[in-house]
């Protein structure tokens, strides 16, 4: 049994140890924002913070987390910065499918939480690691400013 | 919203579909359906409900998979119903032929139609509706109907200063005869079509609670993703499956003929047990299938003679004497690359399935699973999903049949995966096409064009009786009906199938090949001619305003004409009338020594008639056209012994936000019926990118995706 310390909760995982922090969340834990997209850290939709960075929670496991805090997309809005991003993800209308977005919001909040004033190239650095296939990047950029702005 | 069809609407869907028998395919107008439930709801039609409690709850026809359907059809009917908009709940629709498309007939989400088809039925539906809600309140007052009003979920009668909610007279509307020639709205009168809503499905989506398919978790659901033969067409031959047992948590491992699925406790599990299976295929006759092959074959079948989409004129005497320019372009095989993977979670009990998937074609999910259980088809159930990208891809159901012939074998429900790279590899393709053009010039005027088109035929397929006389119309869509007016033409289809590799609809299907060809057939000969590429369209537009109007917006915009600011960067533009909008793109670009390509600005100008929702509009223009410049600049599939080569997203690539041009979208206020738009700007991408690439180097690429070593080493046009 292996304890993780997810959304400010510690929660019991009987999985075996080698298992991505991904698959625990959702299928064990139940915990179905964070997404899978491709399994090998290139698309970034799986994105969680492990206390405070951005990782891909497809590559990490669960044996290897420790009692490092995690964030997942359900808890990334009692944070103050997630909520900013998350408002202005709906002021600028940036979503479609939606699909990506989790591993988006939580990418431009890490982001955000370590360079308040983001710019361009610091974006596209923090940012080109997560696809979105609706094309959104128009407004992904624009929102994390405004929620830099906020 | 996440719960779906109430047992009410379950009862609907089965008097619905007795009643509706065999509907006929390509049903262009539409019956407004009619339907009752019991009890105190006010349920007028298939879209409409009115609770007693004041709940207005709308049932989408379409689906949402990112386009803001669900907010623009929602619009239209809260607009003449006068609902209170912010407490409309929205529903996914259930399998019934109520909610067919009545463009196709089926009930499926595609090729830009939503808001063009269901435009019309759903204000009439709403002021249907709204009619019997307010003649309800006028008995109740015995007041005459024609002194109240609506709004907001109330009727009023203003000389008495009385109001009743709809809820308070849903019971009595219930027994009101429907009105069946409702009074719709003028365009002024809207409340809420024309004006930038905030869409309904989105705050769900920035807090991990949207459900899309692949989250559904049924009590007790086990988890298998499946390996398909990696050559099309191929079986299983042997499965050695000692080490996958051996693992924790595998729980079991089903062999069908043509495909392998592991189920475990975990999704993780049963992709270390499928990682562990030894499975040798019997790949078949396909196992020597080659891009090669496939290329040699379609220019071959591309010789022949076509079927006549279109002839206008003369074409040989336009041939006689002008200036004669011919092209070939061709695109090549596509991957859908949704970024929710295929998946489809089944619970087959002997005498009955329920099935939880995103799919734009819930009607077909139902009755292909039915078919592949050996069940009736009222004791399948589908719930649909919010959709992570559909694009085309789940306007198929080989996914659901699949995963429901991988459940019959496991007790219990089951989530059936697609790994990304099953995904990739077991997709069905947007056709390799090869077009064959030519045109004839005199006094400055294309005078005479013919258009040959070889590909695949998709619609051959799925809707067979839209293919006529050897003439697919999606594949010819926007080359038989092309925007320039030629006083002369002939457009034809050659039907080629590709061997082995199966072919599907792909955002922006027919008009994409098409406006490529088109737009930078026309480009080329305007050089030629050395007349503007602006100028030049323009002096065959006069019989298209809009168009027209179009292309100087956005030249405007677009600063066309003027400096840029390296030499190495070029301007393009292109212009299309596809699914019932008029838009023109026009694209800067830069092509650096080696031949590597920066896409830097695209602005559209964009007159798609009435706009429902303008942002969505905006947005649907810049993630299509994002769309289009990752096909133009990445896209291509191809095949060696039977597979397919890419994989995931490293070998199979997406633009990124590094790569992301600016994008302006200028909307052209219209009155006109409301056109199609999710596709629009996939089409628009790809044909103003290779134009701007011209005028950057020189080089007219006729193929995609865009060739880096034909651009290298160029100076400076």
């Amino acid at each position: 049994m292996i304890t993780l310390h997810v959304n400010g909760q510690p929660h019991d995982v009987d999985a075996s140890p080698d298992t991505p922090l991904l698959w625990a969340l959702r299928d064990v834990l139940g915990m179905t924002g964070t997404k899978f997209g491709c399994g090998i850290a290139q698309c970034g939709a799986c994105t969680v913070h492990v206390d405070g960075q951005a990782v891909r929670s497809c590559q990490l496991s669960i044996g290897s987390v420790g009692d490092q805090a995690i964030t997942t997309i359900e808890g990334i809005g009692s944070s103050d910065v997630g909520a900013k991003v998350q408002k202005a993800w709906l002021d600028l209308e940036v979503i479609q499918c939606g699909y990506c977005q989790s591993g988006q919001i939580m990418s431009a909040a890490a982001l955000l939480a370590h360079k308040p004033h983001p710019t361009d190239e610091d974006i596209d650095a923090a940012m080109a690691g997560n696809i979105c296939r609706c094309g959104t990047y128009v407004r992904i950029r624009e929102a994390i400013k405004k929620a830099t702005a906020a | 919203m996440e719960k779906i069809a109430t047992s009410e609407i379950s009862k609907l869907s089965r008097r619905a579909l007795l009643q509706a028998g065999a509907a006929g395919i390509l049903l262009l107008s539409f019956r407004l359906p009619q339907a009752r439930a019991a009890g105190d709801t006010f349920a007028p039609n298939a879209f409409i409900r009115v609770g007693n409690d004041d709940v207005v709850t709308l049932v989408m026809p379409q689906v949402e998979m990112g386009q803001g359907i669900y907010t623009a059809l929602a619009m239209i009917l809260a607009d003449e119903l006068d609902a209170n908009f912010d407490k409309v709940v929205l529903q996914h629709a259930p399998p019934d032929k109520a909610y067919n498309n009545p463009i196709f007939g089926v009930q499926a989400t595609g090729g830009s139609t939503s808001v063009r088809a269901f435009w019309d039925p759903l204000r009439k539906a709403g002021a249907s509706a709204r009619g019997m809600l307010v003649e309800a309140a006028a008995q109740q007052w015995s007041v005459d109907p024609s002194t109240c009003r609506a709004s907001n979920s109330e009727v009023i009668h203003d000389a008495s200063g009385r109001k009743v909610g709809y809820g308070a007279v849903a019971s009595l509307a219930a027994t009101l005869k429907p009105v069946s020639d409702p009074k719709l709205k003028t365009l002024k009168d809207f409340t809420l079509v024309g004006r930038p809503v905030q869409r309904k499905d989105t705050p769900d989506k920035t807090n991990g609670k949207c459900q899309y398919g692949i989250d559904a978790m049924p009590a007790g659901v086990k988890f298998a993703v499946i390996a398909e033969c990696p050559v099309f067409g191929g079986k299983v031959g042997h499965v050695d499956d000692a080490k996958a047992k051996a693992i924790k948590g595998v729980q079991q491992i089903v062999v069908l003929d043509d495909c392998v699925a592991v189920v475990g406790d975990t999704t993780w599990t049963a992709i270390r047990g499928l990682s562990a299976l030894d499975i040798t295929w019997n790949e078949g006759a396909n196992a020597n299938v080659d891009s090669a092959q496939i290329w040699e074959a379609l220019r071959t079948a591309s010789k022949g003679p076509g079927a006549v989409a279109k002839k206008v004129g003369d074409v040989d005497a336009a041939f006689a004497g002008g200036t004669h320019y011919e092209g070939v372009y061709e695109l090549p095989f596509l991957a859908h690359a949704t970024m929710e993977p295929l998946n489809c979670t089944l619970h087959y009990t002997k005498d009955a399935c329920e099935v939880w998937t995103g799919t734009q074609v819930i009607g077909r999910v139902q009755e292909y699973v039915a078919k592949a259980l050996d069940l009736p088809i009222e004791k399948v159930t589908v719930h649909n999903f919010y959709i992570g990208g559909g694009f085309g891809r789940r306007l198929e159901q080989d996914m659901a049949i699949k995963a429901a012939r991988i459940a019959k074998e496991v007790d219990g429900p089951v989530k059936v995966m697609w790994r990304r790279e099953e995904d990739t590899q077991h997709d069905v393709y947007r056709p390799v096409y090869h077009n064959a053009v030519s045109a004839s010039v005199k006094d400055g005027k294309i005078v005479g064009w013919t258009h040959r088109i070889t590909g695949s035929s998709v619609i051959v397929r799925w809707l067979p009786p839209a293919f006529k006389d050897g003439v697919d119309i999606d594949a010819v869509d926007g080359a038989a009906d092309q925007p320039y007016g030629f006083p002369n033409l002939k457009v034809e289809y050659i039907r080629a199938e590709p061997p082995a590799v199966p072919t599907g609809f792909w955002r922006g299907v027919g008009p994409n090949n098409n406006f490529f060809t088109i737009e930078s057939f026309i480009d080329e000969i305007a050089h030629r001619e050395k007349v503007d590429p602006v100028a030049f369209r323009l002096r065959h537009l006069d019989g298209n305003p809009r168009l027209k109007a179009a292309i100087q917006l956005a030249a405007e915009k677009g600063n066309w004409g003027s400096t840029l600011s390296s030499p190495r960067m070029g301007r393009g533009i292109s212009a299309q009338n596809a699914f019932g909008s008029f838009i023109a793109t026009v694209c800067e670009a830069e092509v650096d020594e080696s031949g590597e390509v920066r896409v830097h600005r695209l602005v559209a100008a964009v007159d798609t008639g009435i706009m429902v929702n303008p942002d969505t509009i905006v947005a649907q223009l810049e993630g299509g056209l994002i769309f289009g410049l990752t096909a133009a600049l990445f896209g291509e599939i191809t095949i060696e012994n039977g597979r397919v080569q890419q994989s995931n997203f490293n070998d199979y690539r997406i633009l990124r936000i590094d790569e992301a041009p600016k994008i302006e979208v200028h909307l052209i206020p219209s009155t006109e019926h409301p056109g199609g738009i999710g596709e629009t700007g996939t089409t628009a991408a790809p044909p103003a990118l290779c134009n701007a690439l011209f005028a950057a180097t020189g080089v007219r690429l006729t193929r995609l995706p865009i060739d880096r070593n034909a651009l290298a080493g160029r100076k400076p046009a």
